[in-house]
């Protein structure tokens, strides 16, 4: 080989510092009521009080499996899901109580979900990693790193089939794009000019392999890796939900105007390990790395502040969204604690629908083998 | 009744669906400007236009988790793999999301998906293109796998496939494509979990699916011809779910069974039959129950070799006959 290849860089940059008194004045954001402003700080709020009783509970051992926390990343599906029309949808990975939340499901079906109690969003079946609310265009929850993403990409497929002027945002992390499916994925999306939106949520870490550690990626960062696709790309500071909603806008209106995809990196942090049973997170990197974020760079303190500083918000009516916030993970922790587990009969339910149905099936014979 | 071949009832069973339901769509390598890689699409594209009849890039991962994805949607795509084989590239996506979202969902959501294609040794074509995977299908709940032998049961249950709001997959035999029977011309879908009597008999039942099935009763014939050995072939059809009461009506009946199929011996879909009548139907047996699968090692390449790996007529009238 004559020419040789740049070596590829090390860290994906993050974008400029955050000016949220400009991106503010941005067209996506310059329309927004005071009360809209204040509505998106109250759901960030929400989730992060929502998970950090969950953490609670979860140490309490009511918890099976995993708990991978969102704290810290939380602007990221807020700026995306306060974009969402009646035909945008949504999936996501394991990670996924931020997004659950953020469509409208309840605390407490959320909560209910993570003890495995039969008023869980999925009765008890799907647990942390797998919550779903089809009714309000979120469909999952999905466990394997990556796996979602052609799911991500059909959800698009049928909204295109269908004649349906929308988009679906298939969300997933930064340790997701080393996986073929989402290659896959990015081919399908481009060949076939589906409205998807890959939103690679870059939180640094693919568990506990840093990003330097995992990807070979271009000058741009991660998502310049659409290039190689001709999809267009973007790269986002999470920390300012303004930015996430201009950058997410451009996309949506892509995939509505034109139905082509986009991929976007944007830059957040996680400051709970990869989940609460990683021991190692503060191993593989440094305290002042995290305490860094949590008070320079929190996305949740740096809109507070903003909307403070714009006249939008006073003290009190911060302290009141905090502590609503809290009184309501509080009742949906009570909630889960009071609901009963699903009856053993629930095991063998909800596997096939002709046997859920079997009075409007042609389907017979022996589904289960218990015999 | 017109003879139409098993490659024909596929492509008759689709296209009617096409016809019947606009949210039919047929996905897959090669299916449409190239016509089928073994023509099972062959002038769909020209009939049905490039909406409904899709190429995919060599991409299963990819095109069979957007079909899945879609399907929750309500959209039925039938996606076909060149071969079953293929299907590891995409084994999350057939395994994992097609058979755990709805229950993961506590069943607010359905995957109506039909995948398709070959599975099915004896072409010479390596241990690579050879596999049967109807046994991993069938240990995974939530997943449906029909094995169909001859062109009428091919219709009627890609028909069914098709409409039914489960995951569904379809394994065809290239071996059996150009082979035809007789398909009428109204409107049938065999049930998902029925099996068939394709021969009715007294003496011991010869329990098969897919090719094996065409195998037993070529065999049945000679040990009627030869040795007057009465043989009852039962073809499963489906695999799960699974017709065992048809199963332990003819071992009941017979007091004899002799299971036959593809798939390798170690958790092969007969290692499930062959409990299933020794718990239901212990006392009737005359005679402990015969297995013959493919030799257990790889597919080999070697033409007459793979003939010998492969459950052949004589060695299934040799192991009927060593029951009498």
């Amino acid at each position: 080989m004559s020419s040789k290849a740049k070596p590829s860089p090390r860290k994906s940059k993050k974008s400029d510092a955050v000016d949220l008194a400009k991106e503010a004045k941005l067209p996506i954001n310059k329309d927004l009521s005071d009360d809209q402003k204040i509505d998106f700080l109250r759901q960030m709020v929400r989730i992060r009080r929502f998970e950090e009783r969950s953490l609670r509970v979860y140490q309490q051992g009511k918890i099976g499996g995993f708990l991978h926390l969102y704290i810290g990343q939380e602007s990221v599906v807020m700026g995306c899901a306060s974009l969402m029309g009646d035909d945008d949808h949504l999936i996501t990975t394991y990670r996924d109580h931020g997004h659950a939340l953020s469509v409208g499901m309840t605390m407490n079906e959320c909560m209910a979900e993570l003890q495995g109690k039969a008023t869980g969003c999925s009765k008890g079946k799907g647990g942390s990693m797998h919550y779903f609310a089809p009714d309000k265009n979120f469909w999952g929850g999905h466990g394997i790193v990556g796996g979602q993403t052609p799911l991500g990409a059909g959800i698009a497929y049928a909204l295109k089939y269908k004649g349906i002027k929308g988009s679906c945002m298939c969300f997933l992390g930064d340790g997701a794009i080393n996986q073929g499916a989402f290659h896959e994925s990015l081919n399908l999306a481009a060949l076939w000019d589906l409205p998807v939106i890959f939103i690679i949520e870059n939180n640094g870490y693919s568990m506990g392999t840093s990003q330097e550690r995992s990807s070979a990626f271009p000058e741009g960062g991660l998502a310049a890796r659409a290039e190689g696709y001709n999809i267009e790309w973007d790269s986002i500071s999470g920390e300012s939900i303004y930015a996430v909603r201009d950058g997410v806008n451009k996309a949506i209106e892509r995939a509505h105007n034109e139905s082509r995809p986009t991929v976007l990196e944007i830059h957040t942090y996680r400051y709970q390990g990869h989940s609460i049973a990683d021991a190692n997170h503060k191993k593989y990197r440094t305290k002042e790395e995290i305490e860094d974020y949590r008070q320079t760079r929190d996305p949740i303190n740096i809109y507070r502040l903003h909307l403070m500083e714009a006249g939008i918000l006073t003290e009190e009516a911060s302290k009141q969204i905090d502590t609503e916030a809290r009184a309501e993970a509080e009742a949906s922790a009570q909630f889960a604690d009071d609901s009963p587990y699903p009856q053993p009969e629930a095991i063998t339910e909800d596997v096939y629908w002709s046997v859920d149905n079997d009075d409007q099936t042609t389907s017979q014979g022996t589904h289960f083998f218990n015999d | 009744m017109a003879e139409i071949t098993y490659r024909q009832a596929l492509k008759d069973a689709m296209s009617e669906e096409i016809e019947r339901d606009e949210n039919v769509v047929i996905i897959g390598e090669e299916v449409a400007q190239y016509n089928g890689a073994y023509k099972v699409t062959e002038g769909m594209l020209a009939k049905y236009g490039e909406k409904r009849i899709v190429d995919a890039p060599i991409s299963e991962a990819g095109f069979i988790g957007m079909g899945i994805g879609a399907s929750m949607l309500g959209i039925r795509p039938v996606m076909e793999l060149m071969f079953w084989s293929f299907a590891y590239v995409a084994w999350d996506q057939i395994i994992n999301n097609a058979a755990s979202v709805r229950y993961m969902s506590g069943g607010l959501i359905n995957v109506p998906i039909v995948i398709r294609g070959p599975a099915n040794g004896g072409t010479s074509v390596g241990a690579t293109h050879s596999h049967t995977p109807e046994n991993f299908i069938a240990n995974t709940p939530g997943l449906k796998v029909v094995c169909p032998a001859t062109a009428y049961d091919a219709k009627g249950l890609m028909k069914a496939a098709i409409r039914d709001n489960d995951p569904v997959y379809v394994m065809e035999s290239t071996v059996l494509y150009g082979i035809a029977g007789e398909v009428p011309e109204e409107d049938y879908i065999i049930p998902i979990g029925k099996a068939d009597i394709k021969r009715e008999g007294a003496d011991v039942s010869l329990i098969a699916h897919s090719r094996p099935v065409i195998t037993c009763l070529k065999a049945a014939q000679i040990l009627k011809d030869e040795h007057d050995i009465d043989c009852e072939v039962v073809d499963l059809r489906s695999i799960r779910p699974l017709d065992e009461d048809t199963i332990i009506e003819s071992v009941k009946k017979t007091g004899r069974a002799v299971l036959v199929e593809e798939n390798k011996p170690f958790c092969g879909v007969d290692a499930q039959i062959a409990y299933l009548i020794q718990s239901r139907a212990f006392d009737y047996l005359d005679a402990p129950i015969q297995r013959i699968s493919a030799i257990d090692a790889p597919a080999i390449y070697s033409p007459p070799l793979e003939k010998l790996q492969l459950p052949e007529v004589d060695v299934v009238v040799k192991k009927v006959l060593e029951l009498f």
